[in-house]
């Protein structure tokens, strides 16, 4: 049985680069952008599940079984998308929208799974975390609202294509778990699951002639006051700079270092 | 008088610390409702009687066959039958998912990783690592609301609430993801590190050897934490990385020592009341946060550091 896969990824300011908030949101004009490093392990993982079931060696050459990529984003997020398109996915959709714009959790994954309804997937694999949203809620929403099994935080996958069905070991604070379901399943992975190849040159070529497909809103069938800025489901009342942390004191060890910080944890009142 | 709901964690029958801070915000809030999902909720309530709590919920069944999916449904189905004011669940992996299909299932605006909530239902977060922090409130539904453990101390009392069993009926939908079976983590004598109210964390600069970086957590009674470098070589398993991919802490004091405090290991960590770190070079960034800090080797300072502590204790 030949898979079709989707894998959500997400364009974020580089995490290295300064945050800051305007008018209560993050302020993204004025920062690169870049593929979220952890949807790199969703690509990657991706292409790996493929490989392993392909006759040929060739990622996605005639395995019969297709990776596309969906983003929602403003226009230029075709960057992140070329990035893992040169990794190896196949195609890509991005939705994109004035409307779309100050979307939180909730209006992501309504988008996010209207798209992926029309595809008619296997899988969905997602990254456990936008670097920029830190919330760690989209993939379970997408499940919810989907009604398809949830297989999180794995941190290994393996697929049968032919019992059309997928086994992950779930890993979380407390422990893990292994975990099974049925075709079709959104998946989330961790960032110890594998390690992301480097786009070679050859398929960055090949990346150029991809084809990106652009969604409107309205090619969701979604209503405009369902989504966005508008659909609020919360509202940021202030965003305040924390007040920078006083200068802290710095002394170079020269031979009590450990008997002064002693003293400084116990005028804290921590030791 | 408004009524909060919360979702008490607790994993192989032991109830998390971080329950006892949810109850304390509930009750700041209005009556105080614990939600208990469990094969056996009387293991579970008994532990729960020195937190404010005004009343119990109890729901019995096997909720450790299919995942987050079956809590959720059975949490909305709460929810729409008491109409509380608000829901707060603790913001751990799983407790983010559950709050997530829940604000979905019930309509609800949702805020996670918050650090305090009022009366009025105004959540803080802290955001880009510590350096900006928010007010927000959920406008729509019922406010769904993530806490981060460690926000509050939790107020400890003796109450004896009132208990309610209430009976859920679960969707096939939420049961189409099935654990076969679990390992939990294997628990050491060292504190929780997302509970502890100590951290002392090790990097690379400890080139492998983690012994005296124990030592000074014993002494303090501490969690161990570890930067990547360190779960990546090996030296620390992982499930003590502190991080954007690890866990993130915000204890009372948090030491890092040989670890150089990159944007990553910040987004964990850089919360924690008060930071101390130990490192060799002084241009390494985790400078910039700290609020003491020995340039020096840390196989010198920590054991130092160390005797002085146990030589105090006597
Ligand atoms: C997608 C992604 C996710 C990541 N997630 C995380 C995460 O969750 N957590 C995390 O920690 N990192 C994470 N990282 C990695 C992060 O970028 C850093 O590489 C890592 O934190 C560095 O670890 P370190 O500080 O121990 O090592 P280094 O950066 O090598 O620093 C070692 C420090 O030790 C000091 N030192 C050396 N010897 C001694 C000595 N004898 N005494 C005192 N000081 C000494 C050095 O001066 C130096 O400052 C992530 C990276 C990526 C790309
Ligand atoms: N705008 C988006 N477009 C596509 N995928 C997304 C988007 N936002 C979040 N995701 C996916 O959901 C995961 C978790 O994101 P978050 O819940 O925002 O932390 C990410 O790693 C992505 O895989």
């Amino acid at each position: 049985m030949s898979m079709k896969i989707a894998i959500c990824i997400k364009q974020v300011p580089d995490s290295w680069a300064e945050k800051k908030m305007a008018n209560g949101v993050l302020d993204r004009a004025n920062v690169d952008a870049v593929l979220n490093d952890l949807d790199e392990y969703a690509v990657e993982e991706g292409l790996r599940i493929v490989e392993a079931n392909s006759p040929t060696k060739e990622a996605g050459e005639a395995s019969g079984h297709s990776i596309t990529l969906i983003s929602m984003g403003p226009e230029r997020a075709t960057e992140a998308i070329r990035k893992a398109l040169s990794m190896g996915a196949d195609d890509a959709i991005l939705i994109s929208d004035p409307a779309l714009a100050g979307s939180d959790a909730l209006s992501t994954s309504l988008v996010l799974a209207e798209v992926i309804k029309k595809g008619n997937y296997d899988l969905v694999i997602c990254g456990t975390e936008s670097t920029d949203a830190r919330m760690s809620v989209v993939p379970a929403m997408i499940a919810e609202r989907l009604n398809w099994a949830q297989l999180t935080f794995a941190g290994k996958v393996k697929v049968d294509p032919a019992a059309a069905s997928v086994e992950i070991e779930r890993v979380t604070e407390f422990g893990n778990q292994v975990m099974n379901a049925k075709f079709p399943a959104v998946l989330s992975v961790v960032e110890k699951i594998n390690e992301p190849r480097y786009p070679s040159f050859k398929g960055i070529m090949a990346a150029k002639k991809k084809v990106i497909t652009t969604m409107t809103l309205s090619d969701t069938g979604l209503a405009a006051t369902a989504v966005g800025a508008s659909a609020a489901w919360s509202a940021v009342k202030d965003a305040l700079p924390r007040p920078a942390r006083g200068a802290g004191v710095k002394l170079t060890d020269e031979g009590s270092g450990g008997e002064k910080l002693v003293d400084f944890l116990v005028e804290k009142r921590l030791a | 008088m408004s009524s909060v709901i919360f979702l008490v964690d607790h994993t192989a029958g032991k109830v998390a610390k971080a329950t006892g801070e949810l109850a304390t915000f509930a009750k700041s809030i209005g009556e105080s409702v614990a939600v208990v999902f469990a094969s056996n909720p009387a293991e579970i309530i008994s532990q729960l009687n020195t937190f404010s709590i005004d009343k119990v919920i109890t729901v019995s069944g096997d909720w450790d066959r299919n995942g987050p999916a079956v809590i959720a449904d059975g949490l909305a189905q709460i929810i729409s039958a008491k109409k509380p004011s608000a829901v707060l669940i603790t913001s751990l992996a799983s407790g983010k998912e559950i709050a997530g299909r829940v604000a979905v299932k019930t309509g609800s605006g949702i805020i996670t990783d918050a650090i305090g909530v009022d009366k009025d239902l105004i959540t803080t977060q802290s955001v880009f690592g510590g350096s900006t922090t928010v007010h927000a409130s959920v406008i729509t539904g019922t406010p769904i609301i993530t806490l981060r453990s460690n926000s509050i101390e939790p107020v400890l009392t003796t109450s004896s609430a009132a208990i309610e069993e209430f009976a859920v009926t679960l969707s096939d939908s939420s049961k189409l993801a099935t654990i076969t079976s679990a390992t939990p983590v294997v628990k050491g004598g060292r504190p929780d590190l997302t509970e502890a109210s100590v951290v002392v964390s090790g990097g690379r600069g400890t080139n492998g050897d983690f012994k005296p970086v124990e030592a000074l957590a014993d002494a303090l009674g501490a969690a161990v934490g570890a930067s990547r470098a360190a779960t990546d070589a090996g030296w620390y398993p992982h499930s003590h990385q502190v991080g954007q991919t690890g866990k993130t802490v915000s204890p009372q004091l948090y030491v890092a020592a040989g670890i150089s405090g990159a944007i990553q290991h910040r987004a964990g960590m850089q919360t924690s009341k008060t930071i101390v770190a130990i490192n060799k070079d002084p241009e390494a960034p985790i400078l910039e946060i700290a609020d003491f800090a020995v340039i020096g080797d840390l196989f010198n300072v920590l054991p130092q550091a160390t005797d002085k502590i146990i030589a105090r204790k006597g």
